[in-house]
């Protein structure tokens, strides 16, 4: 019996490590499959200049590659409607280079680098795009910047906020900005920490990609110039439902705040963590909540611990434009008022990105990627829904927000507001 | 610290040990097993998910129901893509049901859509002090589930006829068929009741971890796991492995940090294959044939 049960034992392993390298092969496969189709897409077609054929009044088309499904959808909605309404209004006014139309040709990236990479390549090579904006992901940015300086197409971060997308090692350097720097960033949640909470020991939570390592390296710049103490640095993945080993580590090591950059869900499950620590330390997070729907994944009462850098907010500004903007949201989208904006950098950097990118395409007066490119540097003022645009890019400089832009906010019942008071 | 790392591994193994409860179970009885155990979860998380909070259903009335219709689910998975496949000793049922998850992880994206939800329960929204920690409600039940499922099975497969009837058939099919025992029956019995057992997993996990069509994959990975360590032998090694398992995982990520945790975790598994390839409890098994 025993010789016969061990046989039968022995069978069984087989099968079950068969089972285990077949499982393991088949998601691997699975993965793989997901590459080949994504590259497929661009590989044909020629590059053509968008110029040559180009009588006045045909449209110019602008590619935008970023998360219009999946966790993130939330910005991708948020960009499409805030580049929607610049592209109107300029479209009303006439166009740009004498009497051509806008037009905006939108690719999902599923916040997938693998994607964003097809999609900037079909974008460019087929739909012949002038100018490619970027979604909130960095790793979808950063990966696609080798695309955009083979094809030498200019890219317009309107999110994604990586210190390496715009302070690349490339020459000439094609991306360009309206939105936060993380590097920037760091420093400004960094002074915050030490101003207005008076801490000089700070906590880092990061999630586990190239978003996170960008920050990593802003924090660890700055902290020294700043006389802070980074007492540890928690990196977690997005899977992750607990990740309160992790904090409690940062909270032995002594932090008075948190400094947080993840996106919505993850975000939410650290803040899930902290409640179950029963650690009431100040958050000060980066701006990934606003992708997602953080209030309903984290809990109201939780979400409304953090406190956020945003570039935007409908709230503070009354002036014309931001009335104009709000006006048309309301009618377009069915917005009631600026709480019913989920994401209102996104609107905000891609309503002010549109408008500088029709300046430069009036002021190169081609479409040709190197010109559009140093038409940048030469921009008119422009008066924006963020603030008054005046030299903001230099062949040194290519995000025009700085630090003064940047405001700190919070959840109030649901919505963002401007932050007022302590934590 | 080590208080909060001990209950955030059982917590979190206990609920890979009931998703590997589904492996073995069929495992026990078959010999094939659901690879689409992961997205069975999500299944579960998101039928329930949308029963309750989309169509205003009672969540008392969501879970019976999700429970039933994953268990019909899982007859129907046996039904169609392992028992046509697993015939004269074929190996294909393994991709077809690994197949079969990557479909219905898709068909939850076109359905309910690739958004995380958050899906608010009174039983995840204050924690309650347990050795100094903070763990929510659903957590605690989460491994108190895991256990009495566990003896259920025990008692299920040591006392009811029906259990004798399964047993039977995870001895010889051809025999068990010559008492007159139902085997393709049986064995779809198993089916449905492993993917009842993820689906209630699913049930348990979704207001800590939040409901996305991505959700199981993982978490069926580690199952998978959680189940060769523990030796697909009996309920009890399985969820006793599972919880070993969430032990190592939290005592990685707490002492080393979050980005070992999958390291440190699966390198475990290998180890444990090498030196014990029937897994933990495997030999008990040896001496109960």
């Amino acid at each position: 019996m025993t010789q016969n049960s061990r046989d039968r034992i022995l069978f069984k392993r087989r099968q079950v490590l068969q089972g285990a390298t077949g499982f393991g092969a088949a998601l691997l496969l699975s993965k793989l499959a997901g590459c080949t189709t994504t590259t497929d897409d661009g590989t044909p077609a020629t590059a053509t200049e968008g110029t040559d054929s180009s009588a006045a009044g045909d449209p110019i088309k602008l590619g935008l590659v970023a998360a219009i499904t999946g966790p993130s959808a939330v910005s991708g909605e948020a960009i499409t409607r805030g580049l929607t309404i610049a592209l109107e209004e300029i479209n009303a006014n006439g166009g740009v280079m004498g009497g051509r139309p806008l037009e905006l040709v939108i690719r999902d990236d599923e916040s997938t680098p693998a994607k964003g990479v097809a999609s900037a390549r079909e974008l460019i090579e087929q739909e012949n795009v002038a100018l490619v904006f970027g979604g909130l992901d960095s790793p979808v940015s950063l990966a696609m910047l080798p695309v955009f300086h083979e094809l030498e197409v200019p890219y317009m971060g309107v999110w994604a906020a990586a210190t390496g997308i715009t302070r690349n090692d490339f020459d000439p350097n094609y991306a360009f900005r309206v939105s936060a720097n993380d590097n920037i960033v760091d420093s400004f949640l960094l002074r915050y920490a030490k101003n207005e909470l008076g801490a000089t020991k700070v906590g880092l939570v990061l999630i586990n990609n190239p978003w996170g390592e960008s920050n990593q390296q802003g924090f660890e710049e700055w902290a020294p110039k700043y006389d802070m103490e980074i007492v540890g640095i928690e990196k977690f993945n997005d899977g992750d439902t607990d990740i309160s080993s992790q904090l409690s580590r940062l909270q032995e090591g002594g932090a008075e705040v948190l400094l947080m950059v993840a996106n919505a869900a993850p975000s939410a499950q650290a803040m899930k963590s902290l409640v179950r620590l029963g650690w009431d330390v100040p958050v000060v997070s980066h701006w990934g909540p606003t992708g997602g729907r953080f209030p309903e994944l984290a809990g109201a009462d939780a979400a409304a611990r953090v406190v956020l850098m945003q570039t935007y907010s409908f709230y503070e500004a009354a002036d014309d434009r931001t009335q104009s903007v709000l006006g048309k949201l309301q009618e377009k989208y069915n917005i009631a008022g600026p709480e019913d904006i989920i994401a209102p950098v996104g609107i905000a950097n891609a309503y002010d990105a549109m408008h500088l990118v029709a300046l430069a395409l009036d002021t190169a007066g081609t479409t040709e990627g190197p010109v559009l490119r140093a038409s940048f540097y030469e921009l008119p003022t422009y008066e924006g829904l963020i603030k008054t645009y005046e030299n903001s890019f230099t062949p040194d400089n290519h995000d025009a927000l700085n630090e003064d832009d940047y405001i700190l906010v919070q959840w109030q019942d649901n919505k963002l507001v401007p932050f007022k008071g302590t934590v | 610290m080590w208080s909060q790392l001990l209950l955030s591994g059982i917590a979190v193994g206990s609920l890979y040990g009931l998703v590997a409860l589904g492996f073995q179970i069929t495992y026990a009885v078959s010999n094939t097993m659901n690879f689409s155990q992961g997205a069975s979860v999500m299944v579960g998380a998101v039928l329930c998910y949308t029963l309750n909070m989309t169509f205003g259903v009672p969540a008392l009335l969501a879970v019976p129901i999700t429970l039933v219709a994953c268990f019909g689910l899982g007859m129907l998975i046996e039904r169609l893509v392992v028992r046509p496949f697993a015939q004269d000793g074929s190996n294909s049922w393994l991709l077809t049901t690994i197949a079969l998850g990557i479909i219905l992880e898709n068909l939850a994206m076109l359905t309910f859509g690739k958004e995380t939800r958050g899906y608010p329960s009174p039983w995840a929204e204050t924690p309650i002090p347990v050795l100094g920690f903070g763990v929510f409600p659903v957590e605690l039940l989460i491994p108190v589930v895991g256990l009495a499922v566990a003896i259920a099975l025990r008692v299920l497969f040591k006392t009811t006829l029906l259990g004798k009837a399964l047993q039977a058939v995870s001895e010889s099919h051809s025999t068990a068929r010559l008492m007159g025992i139902p085997v393709e029956r049986m064995i779809a019995l198993t089916f449905g009741l492993s993917t009842a057992l993820a689906a209630l997993a699913g049930m348990l996990i979704a207001p800590v971890s939040n409901v996305s069509a991505t959700m199981g994959t993982l978490l069926g990975l580690k199952a998978f796991a959680t189940a060769i360590i523990g030796g697909l032998a009996n309920p009890w090694g399985v969820m006793v492995a599972g919880i070993i398992y969430g032990l190592v995982e939290s005592a990685a990520a707490g002492l080393l940090g979050g980005t070992y945790r999958e390291i440190i975790g699966f390198a475990v598994v290998i180890v444990m294959l090498a030196l014990r390839p029937y897994g933990l409890f495997g030999q008990a098994l040896v001496k109960k044939v």
